[in-house]
């Protein structure tokens, strides 16, 4: 029993460890590929961000919509239906925008990064670049990953942007709240620290998302069944790593 | 050119001495000597599993071998920083089973990417290259189709202009005739002859296809048990006397190659104390 606990530790430790000599093999080449391999990474932007974009806003739309809801039927208790946009806004840049989009980001474009990767590791397209010379670090995993940590804080701002207009739809339109308190009292008690929370953590969320789905996808048995494995680790990983530092990076920032 | 024939004047453009290597507990190779000639078509043949992809591996370093030396035209290859190595990797083109080819770009661009990745060519002489290259696996036509769309043969073609783009000196087929019909082996067969003498190159060929060896390799060495079994022209193996060979060679069930793999004693496992 202990030595089980023992052994899962040892585990985890190496596997914390390898994971963060890949991160700078990464980090090594990012300003060669940045330089070198431009295309590429406008291709992968598009990749992770641009065909992330629908699923992002959609959800967007609706939590923006769900907090106009919540927020009214709660503060209206307290006579402060105003506050309803300050509410949202707070909930949305710097909680809900970075970890949801990070969540979404983690199901559709981190999956596609694993088994893309994967599926190129078990078809023997990795060893051919290797048997030709180029690095497959370099050309296929720096890449993707420098794409996906650029698409992240990106979508993480649009879906914050979205998530407000849903929220002054379902507030304003539906639940006739007063427009200009809505937006007033959201700029007066927002300020730009708080939004720069938000933007850190979207930043540091994509590096996760990103990190583990390149590093699942290379390191993905190159098999079907591994491969398919790699995709759902990703997503699990991510969440539970995404959401941990989330309160971690709060408790700092409190 | 002059340069390097006068650093390796062996006849030999890959030597392999006393190479062991093993993968877990399994010994994969124990003691194998290779001699590769310049300028022919050596075949590596061997039942499935004695690790001749592997001895592929080992040869271009994508594996390190346990102890062994693995000469290369002269150069001991283990002693070979990245930055060499990838020099030495772009005299090799390898042909790997199911072609590999990059399945995001198009044949064109699968045939063109050694040459983006590794000169400073201009667009049209890339087209150039590419497309005789093409021409000469005869799928000039397929320049714009997606890999997806191509046979297994054609992918495989494909994959050999790829490989020979780069115009190296030793080309490594693995495999190439597992899974095709009839004719594309045939022309397969025909290419890998072609080039060999056409561009005065070193080709080795892994495969276990007996026939087909025959048909094109002038030397080939048959290894099983982690060593060279035998070796010689495939006119010589036909005619071997050793067991091993003959069972090789005439396809027969069980020998020396054991039709069972290894197993506990048959009636003691089915009457044995395990047996509920």
């Amino acid at each position: 029993m202990l030595r089980d606990f023992y052994q899962a530790f040892i585990e985890f430790v190496r596997t914390f460890g390898a994971m963060t000599l890949f991160l700078l093999e990464v980090l090594r080449y990012t300003p060669a590929v940045l330089f070198t391999r431009f295309g590429l990474v406008v291709k992968q932007v598009h990749n992770a961000g641009a065909l992330s974009l629908v699923i992002i806003m959609v959800c967007g739309f609706f939590v923006g919509g769900v907090l106009g809801l919540q927020g009214y039927a709660n503060l209206t208790r307290f006579n402060a239906e105003d506050a309803v946009g300050t509410f949202a806004g707070f909930a949305l840049l710097k909680e809900l925008g970075p970890v949801i989009t990070a969540l979404l980001f983690a199901g559709r474009a981190g999956t596609a990064l694993a088994s893309e990767i994967g599926l190129m590791k078990a078809t023997d397209q990795l060893a051919a670049m290797e048997m030709m010379a180029v690095n497959p670090v370099q050309r296929v995993v720096v890449t993707r990953f420098i794409g996906a940590v650029i698409a992240m804080p990106l979508l993480a701002a649009i879906f914050s942007a979205i998530g407000l207009l849903g929220a002054h739809l379902v507030g304003v339109g539906l639940l006739g709240i007063d427009v200009g308190a809505f937006w007033q009292q959201m700029q007066q008690s927002i300020q730009a620290k708080d939004v720069m929370e938000g933007v850190f953590k979207s930043v540091v969320f994509g590096l996760i998302a990103s990190l583990l789905a390149v590093w699942e996808g290379y390191n993905a048995v190159p098999t079907a069944e591994g491969v398919g494995r790699a995709t759902t680790r990703t997503v699990v990983i991510t969440a539970i790593a995404v959401l941990i530092t989330d309160f971690m990076i709060t408790a700092v920032f409190i | 050119m002059l340069r390097r024939a006068m650093s390796s004047p062996s006849d030999y453009i890959i030597e392999i001495h006393d190479l062991n290597f093993s993968r877990g507990s399994r010994q994969i190779f124990k003691g194998l000597d290779i001699q590769i000639k310049r300028g022919e078509v050596t075949a590596i043949m061997g039942p499935s599993g004695t690790g001749k992809t592997t001895l592929l591996r080992l040869v271009t370093r994508q594996l390190i071998p346990d102890s062994g030396v693995i000469l290369v035209d002269g150069i001991d290859i283990s002693k070979l920083n990245v930055a060499g190595l990838y020099r030495l990797r772009q005299r090799f083109g390898m042909l790997f089973q199911n072609g590999a080819l990059l399945t995001d770009l198009s044949v064109f661009e699968n045939v063109a990417f050694p040459l983006r990745e590794h000169t400073r060519l201009t667009n049209r002489l890339i087209r150039h290259v590419v497309l005789t290259k093409l021409h000469a696996v005869g799928l000039r036509g397929a320049a714009d189709m997606l890999p997806a769309e191509l046979s297994g043969g054609m992918a495989r073609r494909v994959a050999l202009a790829r490989a020979m783009v780069m115009d190296p000196d030793i080309l490594i087929y693995d495999e190439p005739f597992v899974g095709l019909d009839p004719i594309s082996m045939g022309v397969i067969v025909r290419l890998v002859r072609r080039m060999n003498d056409a561009l005065g190159i070193s080709s080795i060929l892994v495969s276990h296809d007996v026939d087909e060896i025959s048909a094109v390799a002038d030397c080939s060495y048959l290894i099983s048990h982690g060593k060279v079994a035998a070796s010689g022209s495939p006119h010589d193996l036909k005619h071997g006397t050793s067991e091993l060979v003959r069972q090789f060679m005439h396809g027969m069930a069980d020998g020396p190659v054991a039709f069972h793999y290894d197993a506990p004693d048959y009636a003691e496992q089915l009457l044995g104390r395990d047996a509920e």
